[in-house]
């Protein structure tokens, strides 16, 4: 299988802040790779880097087979890009902005307008097909936005944060259309900061903090990497939780996390349900009063915290 | 081939431009609301206490106001390159195989017509207080080809500040600093001649002082009472306007075009 995104060494400053840190990305043909990171990692600007919006200041990049910064021209033409923000005109109808979209990539009147009428029926807009967009919701905008993206039959679509700022039922609307769109053999790089949706949409997943891709794998593999499964505690008091904590010491196979605020304990164990007896076990002896306990399989989020030291969407982190 | 797929390109940014002026019609009222506002309070109000040997004040105001009219016309230039680019609609124009000029070629073009417009819709406010054309038809349309075409290579000198500073909000302000003197301090309200010595030659080599006075001079709106100017642009308005019309073009076309290139949205 051919890579459709290649980055090697990317490097990207703005003055003394570094965006891309020496980034290495490979994304094979027809898959769905998720870049996953939290606020200010550097996902958006690889993707400007890869949609010939920025250059970087060192390392190179191929997409789609073409260079892209020697080719960039050649390489518009088989790429679409879906943006944070809804990148549509509020004064244009829906059809108007798709039709804009098509005549720009030169398919001519007749095919533009075809391909326009196709897309919003594609994506449940129809109805508000001839209606300025000023009065879309904010998921028809962002459904809008992607069906300009894909107005072209793009062979890699770049997809920044698709579902940023949506309402959960908006969300699982555009899920829903992404996935459909991957059947059709589409190469998508996804940048998002959900771990859920990673989770959800990505066949693989590189996890990217500070400029730089520090983990790549299912998310399978992603969780592997981090190991077991957590034992999540629930106590009523801070001191208890202390209890707990310390209760608990040896049967933790990793650092375990404590939250004063929420009395809620973190362990990393290794054994499955006779280490949850044993738990239960100590913490009676110690008379701790537990409100809920249970083991859950590691989350990206686990694996975010294990390889960088922080939480994914902590963003004050920095 | 290329240029045509370029001018092709460029047409299509335009009419989604000037499909914004039909849909937000507020808009163009607006924009022609302050000018005639300005006609209304120099006309009956500052009017009376400026003395033009010859001639009505009026008749002297318009081609001022015209210029005025038509260089705010200009800034919106600026600010819709700067809201387009807060918006995320030129990262998505820049990713698209399009012609790389189209976008501004694009948006001078649809303000040129915005503007056309305005003119219109000013000379007929001029006509209602009492302002006249006393030159042949062909030179009245010479006055206001100038006063376009001039007000075409300003649109690109507000696209670069536009692209440069990124904000509508910022725009607003920093075009303000650049519009005022340029408009004013000029003899867009007033003869140049009556200025202190300074203002008086800043005015005179003010490039709307010579577009200005050409569209004076093509309307017929000058009075041989009136003492010859003694600087060259004023001598030679016509001529100088179209110095200045290339001189914009050439400056600014380049620096607009290098700073679309650079353009990302933040």
């Amino acid at each position: 299988m051919t890579d459709a995104i290649v980055a090697e060494g990317l490097v990207k400053r703005y003055g003394s802040v570094v965006a891309l840190n020496g980034l290495n990305l490979k994304v094979p043909e027809g898959t769905i790779t998720g870049l996953l990171g939290p606020n200010g990692a550097g996902k958006t600007t690889a993707v400007r880097v890869f949609t010939t919006l920025l250059d970087a200041d060192e390392g190179a990049a191929r997409v789609a087979g073409l260079d892209v910064r020697k080719q960039a021209g050649e390489l518009r033409k088989s790429i679409g890009l879906s943006g944070q923000y809804a990148a549509v005109d509020d004064n244009l109808t829906g059809f108007e902005n798709l039709d804009m979209v098509g005549r720009l990539y030169h398919l001519g009147r007749a095919r533009s307008r075809e391909r326009a009428r196709e897309l919003l029926a594609r994506f449940d807009l129809e109805d508000a097909a001839d209606r300025p967009v000023k009065g879309y919701s904010g998921g028809m905008r962002r459904r809008l936005d992607l069906a300009g993206a894909l107005v072209a039959k793009p062979s890699v679509l770049f997809l920044d944060e698709p579902t940023t700022g949506l309402d959960p039922r908006s969300r699982l609307g555009m899920w829903d259309v992404i996935e459909e769109l991957v059947k059709g053999g589409t190469t998508v790089l996804l940048t998002t900061q959900y771990l859920e949706e990673a989770d959800r949409l990505a066949d693989q997943i590189a996890v990217i903090d500070r400029g730089k891709v520090i983990a790549e794998g299912t998310s399978d593999q992603l969780k592997e990497q981090v190991g077991g499964e957590r034992l999540e505690l629930s106590v009523a008091t801070n001191a208890e939780l202390g209890i707990s904590r310390t209760a608990l010491a040896d049967l933790a196979v990793g650092a375990m996390e404590s939250d004063e605020r929420q009395h809620h304990l973190t362990v990393p164990v290794a054994g499955g349900s006779s280490v949850l007896m044993e738990a239960i076990r100590r913490l009676d002896a110690e008379s701790v009063k537990v409100l809920d306990v249970g083991l859950r399989r590691p989350t990206l989020d686990d694996v975010f915290l294990t390889l960088t030291g922080h939480h994914a969407e902590d963003e004050d982190e920095k | 081939m290329k240029l045509l797929q370029a001018l092709a390109d460029g047409s299509v940014v335009a009419k989604r431009n000037l499909i914004k002026i039909k849909r937000v019609p507020d808009l163009l009222v607006f924009s022609t609301a302050a000018p005639i506002m300005f006609v209304l309070l120099f006309a009956y109000v500052f009017g009376g206490s400026i003395e033009i040997p010859g001639m009505d004040y009026r008749e002297f105001l318009m081609a001022g106001i015209f210029a005025q009219t038509v260089l705010f016309g200009a800034t919106i230039t600026g600010s819709g390159l700067a809201e387009d680019m807060t918006k995320g609609i030129i990262d998505r124009f820049r990713s698209l195989p399009m012609a790389r000029s189209a976008v501004l070629v694009g948006r001078t073009t649809s303000d040129l017509v915005n503007n056309a417009l305005v003119v219109v819709i000013m000379m007929i406010t001029g006509l209602i207080v009492g302002w006249r054309i006393h030159s042949s038809p062909l030179e009245a349309l010479a006055g206001v080809a100038i006063l376009l075409l001039f007000a075409y290579a300003f649109s690109w000198a507000m696209a670069w500040i536009g692209l440069l500073v990124r904000s509508p909000e910022v725009f607003n302000n920093a075009s303000f600093i650049f519009i005022f003197p340029i408009t004013y301090i000029a003899n867009t309200f007033v003869q140049s001649e009556k200025l202190p010595s300074v203002l008086r030659h800043i005015a005179e080599w003010n490039p709307v002082s010579a577009v200005t006075l050409a569209a004076r001079e093509l309307f017929g709106n000058t009075s041989p009472l009136q003492a010859p100017p003694d600087a060259w642009p004023l001598q030679h308005p016509v001529l100088a306007s179209l110095g200045w019309v290339v001189i914009f073009l050439l400056v600014f076309v380049p620096l607009a075009n290098y700073q679309y290139k650079r353009a990302v949205a933040r």
